[in-house]
């Protein structure tokens, strides 16, 4: 296996190692998506037709709040004893270190989602099992956008001392295109629309992950950089 | 630039945040198998230059190379040569030892990580403390983890910065002997420390640095205890 991709799997394992170790994150995630869940729930009249429209932004909220508690809580590990200053010691490309704490946020956040779903399904009494493989292909785009933005910005915001607000000011406007993807891709598709409808919003989702991930991945020395 | 006896070799090095002039006109040649002592007052830039040295930093002006390799150029190559030691232990509290020795192997891409790492926590006698989370550690094992961490990579040069803080007189007696063991198989050290007792005993030469400049490089085995003080004091004064 190349360097590269040796050094993006060894902080992968370390980050979900520590994460299944401590569940800090995951279940504080978990926690606040549900609520907010559980918070709409009241809000709106059981079996209203609004329900329906509002799920997929309701979705989204969760994710994004819950995920930037995440995110923030991702370098939080590396500050701990200025362990990024031992990952900056070593011969890893800079690279290969963002890619690795953005796969690891992605899959802790996809395992919150695949907890959210279902929830999603429960209090808001909507059908999601029927549109739930046509689903997944704009959910993991969404959710890449999100953790290749975030996860920059939080590498960008750890040290200072206003981190747990810097972050969604920093984050939230340049997320705009992923979540309006996101939104819309899942409103058409909970709507039954025909997918030619739903395939403008994948694209726009796809072409966001692919733009930040390749800049991210060149911006990280930068910011990393005292 | 390449004197081939030299491990680390700077010539004009300056490094400016903002207006901060944290380093200015620094020269240094530190030999292979040196250990090379740096004093100086809070401010004065020894950690700075202890971060430049390690690629953590680019220096503003002049040219630096270690081993040979232009930091500048090769760094990742750089890299693979340097342990760093420093107060913070550079170690995930949540891992176990075995773990986080077999996390920083792969990353130096060792080839057996696990016998790496085995042999890493015998040396510095935490074998039966391998399957333990470091966050259970008292401060000096995690200190003797932090120098099987620096060392596992086996690095030609080891930088340690101010690595006696916050340890007991054992644990310090420990370090001491580790470092000694170190010199002894032939790496170049540059150690910086407030304890100009301990820097002098442990080093065969020695540099003084006040307001990012070097102001004094002796031969240790040339001064006594006393001289360094008041050359240590006349220097400081003359900065001021």
């Amino acid at each position: 296996m190349p360097p590269f991709f040796r050094h993006v799997f060894a902080i992968l394992w370390k980050d979900l190692k520590t994460e299944a170790r401590t569940k800090e994150r995951l279940s504080a995630m978990c926690f606040f998506a549900f609520l907010v869940l559980l918070i709409f729930n009241f809000a709106f009249r059981p079996g209203s037709t609004v329900m329906q429209s509002a799920a997929p932004g309701i979705f989204w909220i969760s994710v994004t709040f819950a995920g930037l508690f995440g995110l923030t809580r991702s370098f939080a590990l590396e500050r701990q004893n200025d362990c990024l200053m031992g990952l900056l010691l070593t011969p890893a490309d800079r690279g290969a270190i963002y890619l690795g704490k953005t796969l690891a946020n992605l899959l802790t956040m996809i395992f919150m989602e695949t907890l959210l779903l279902p929830l999603l399904a429960v209090f808001l009494n909507i059908a999601l099992w029927a549109h739930l493989f046509r689903l997944l292909l704009p959910l993991f785009l969404g959710t890449l956008g999100f953790a290749a933005v975030g996860t920059l910005f939080a590498a960008m915001s750890m040290n200072t001392r206003l981190q747990e607000a810097l972050l969604p000011m920093l984050t939230l406007p340049v997320l705009v295109p992923a979540l309006l993807a996101g939104v819309e891709s899942f409103q058409a598709i909970l709507s039954g629309a025909p997918f030619s409808e739903v395939v403008p919003w994948i694209k726009l989702a796809g072409a966001f992950a692919v733009l930040f991930v390749t800049a991210c991945l060149l911006l990280f020395d930068y910011v990393v950089e005292e | 630039m390449g004197e081939d006896t030299s491990a680390i070799v700077l010539r004009g090095v300056a490094k400016r945040f903002g207006h901060l002039t944290a380093l200015q006109g620094i020269d240094l040649d530190v030999p292979v198998g040196v250990t090379l002592a740096l004093f100086g007052p809070n401010g004065a830039g020894k950690t700075t230059l202890l971060r430049l040295i390690s690629t953590l930093g680019k220096p503003t002006s002049g040219r630096m190379a270690i081993l040979g390799t232009d930091t500048l150029n090769a760094p990742e190559q750089v890299r693979s040569q340097i342990g760093l030691i420093s107060h913070q232990t550079l170690l995930y509290e949540d891992l176990t030892a075995r773990e986080n020795l077999v996390f920083y192997g792969r990353m130096y891409g060792l080839k057996d990580t696990a016998d790496c790492a085995r042999a890493a926590l015998d040396a510095v006698g935490l074998l039966d403390r391998q399957h333990d989370r470091v966050r259970t550690f008292s401060r000096g094992m995690k200190q003797r983890l932090t120098i099987a961490r620096a060392t596992l990579h086996r690095p030609s040069i080891l930088l340690l910065d101010e690595p006696f803080t916050g340890l007991d007189a054992s644990a310090r007696t420990l370090l001491s002997r580790m470092l000694e063991g170190l010199r002894q198989q032939g790496r170049t050290i540059v150690l910086v420390t407030h304890d100009l007792q301990q820097g002098l005993a442990l080093s065969d030469r020695f540099a003084i640095l006040n307001r990012g400049r070097i102001v004094a490089q002796r031969t240790s085995a040339d001064v006594t205890f006393s001289d360094l003080e008041t050359l240590y004091e006349t220097a400081i004064q003359k900065g001021r």
